[in-house]
């Protein structure tokens, strides 16, 4: 699905949050929204969810206006940076929650809600652990809990807040390539948050450069590697490039 | 043969004993002493006395009304209790530390007082006394009063275990559950309550115990009428100062006493099996 956001405008205090954002995805991208802590990134992406509250502006899903839908209505799916998943349930459970809390008249059969989270669970290839208990689970694996319980909804657009910032570097890598995949064969609109530029240049169809609350600029890793608009987005995308050097990491300059 | 070496987090093996000894004696002369010389003092004169002392027509009077109070005044604070905490925990708004301030007002202030409050209130001479003996509504020295002045006292107990608790678990999981479609009433049921219920049946545990042994506050209000306004706790000292009736108040505090000893049970059970959860709570407590 589309996703406009139009004027958009958010306060903390008297401190502005986000400054009118004007941002359009097309049905089926994946984007990335970069910048530093303090940027709005994730403000941005709670408020396209519903989970923000906003002053101004409007978020368009397609032609809908959901600048006023409440978050059930907005049918998001959206993974938390820690996950949030239900201690209490199992991996089955916590999948199929969405489906289970849907009206008597939309709800599923039983035995139906049972097969989409086992099919699910296939999907992100968490085959035979449907009666584990989240604490029983690694971090990796619990990443592809949440992704599997945001997908169940058959979302309208798919929220990813800091979706590796929990993990280390090497899970990271290999859930990065699989979430690229993932994306390729579901074809869900995704936004995914990061701090981290070759996270973003390597795995987004475009980038959203972010600072202090306003959009630097829009544009495909590539583009963004040869012609960063702001000096900003010059330092930003280099300084990390220069770190990633230090770490050993293969420099995408 | 090889010197054994001491652990260096290990105390010198006389100062462990020592240590070990004085808390036992401490146990021993302040707790178990005490709840031994109740029992003692209750069987003295045999177990037909203890019985009678039970069946009494005035006991019986006295554990109804305590389980009649005990059995409104759980309840609502169970329910103001979870709505306290939920306000604290999860929302933020200006004025929020003077509710939490107030949430412990009970605990700070004597009971006497607590219980004068009412009286002041709704007593003969009180706000509201002329209003309330011309629609003829008795609310001091009656049920209404000490129902009113045992909820008053205990209202903290389920607030307090669970606002540290609440605060500690965060809204991560509630958001998620709205994203996934829930509506607040299903988000509580699901997602919320199952993470707090041992917190919170411990801090109804808890408030059961004060609300059945309370007795400043309920002294206040109750008026004394023995098979009426008395519950358990007034009716021990209402028997123990008539010398003719002294083994008969012993009989009736080992209930009192047995509730107690009941009550650290079930406590000590939910810590050993559910320690984990209540872990975030102590810690912040």
């Amino acid at each position: 699905m589309d996703i406009s956001v139009r004027q958009l405008g958010k306060k903390y205090a008297a401190v502005a949050a986000l400054h009118d954002i004007d941002l359009d995805i097309a049905s089926g991208e994946l984007i990335a929204l970069l910048g530093p802590s303090g940027s709005g990134k994730t403000t941005l992406l709670r408020a396209i969810a519903g989970l923000e509250p906003i002053d101004s502006g409007r978020i368009l899903f397609g032609a809908i206006d959901a600048t006023r839908l409440s978050v059930q209505e907005r049918q998001v799916g959206f993974v938390f940076q820690h996950y949030a998943l239900f201690k209490h349930m199992s991996v089955l459970d916590n999948v199929t929650f969405g489906l289970r809390m849907r009206k008597r008249a939309t709800r599923p059969p039983r035995a139906e809600i049972r097969r989409r989270g086992l099919e699910l669970l296939t999907l992100v290839q968490l085959d035979g652990i449907a009666d584990r208990y989240p604490n029983q689970l690694s971090g990796g694996q619990r990443q592809r809990v949440a992704l599997a319980r945001a997908l169940a909804i058959e979302p309208s657009v798919l929220l990813l807040d800091e979706p590796f910032g929990a993990l280390d570097a090497k899970v990271r890598k290999e859930l990065r390539v699989w979430l690229r995949q993932l994306h390729d064969e579901t074809g869900y609109t995704t936004i995914f948050v990061t701090h981290d530029q070759e996270e973003a240049m390597d795995l987004a169809d475009r980038v959203v450069v972010m600072n202090a609350g306003e959009i630097e600029q829009v544009d495909t890793p590539a583009m963004i590697a040869r012609q960063p608009k702001t000096s900003f987005v010059a330092e930003f995308i280099e300084r990390k490039a220069g770190h990633a050097d230090m770490s050993g990491a293969p420099s995408r300059a | 043969m090889a010197r054994r070496y001491r652990s260096a987090l290990s105390d010198p093996a006389a100062a462990r004993w020592l240590l070990i000894a004085v808390t036992l004696g401490f146990l021993g002369v302040f707790l178990l002493l005490p709840l031994v010389i109740v029992f003692v003092q209750a069987f003295l004169q045999g177990v037909g006395t203890y019985w009678r002392a039970l069946a009494d027509a005035d006991t019986r009077a006295a554990i109804r009304l305590t389980l009649l109070t005990a059995a409104i005044a759980v309840p609502l604070n169970t329910l103001f209790g979870v709505a306290a905490a939920w306000t604290v925990a999860k929302f933020e708004f200006p004025g929020k530390n003077l509710l939490t301030t107030l949430i412990d007002l009970p605990f700070s202030v004597s009971p006497v007082i607590s219980g004068m409050v009412f009286v002041l209130l709704f007593g003969a001479q009180g706000w509201f006394g002329p209003w309330l003996s011309e629609h003829d509504i008795k609310i001091v020295f009656a049920l209404p009063g000490i129902v009113l002045a045992t909820t008053f006292v205990t209202f903290p107990f389920v607030a307090r275990e669970l606002i540290p608790l609440m605060q500690a678990q965060g809204t991560e999981e509630e958001q998620a559950a709205m994203t996934l479609g829930a509506g607040g009433l299903r988000t509580f049921w699901h997602v919320t309550m199952p993470n707090i219920r041992w917190g919170l049946f411990y801090g109804v545990l808890l408030c059961n115990a004060r609300a059945m042994g309370e007795f400043g506050a309920v002294s206040v209000v109750s008026g004394h009428i023995r098979g009426f306004t008395n519950t358990l706790p007034l009716h021990v000292e209402a028997l123990y100062s008539d010398p003719g009736e002294y083994s008969a108040a012993f009989a009736v505090s080992s209930l009192l006493a047995l509730l107690g000893f009941v009550t650290l049970m079930l406590k000590n059970f939910l810590e050993w099996r559910h320690g984990d959860e209540l872990a975030a709570l102590r810690g912040k407590g």
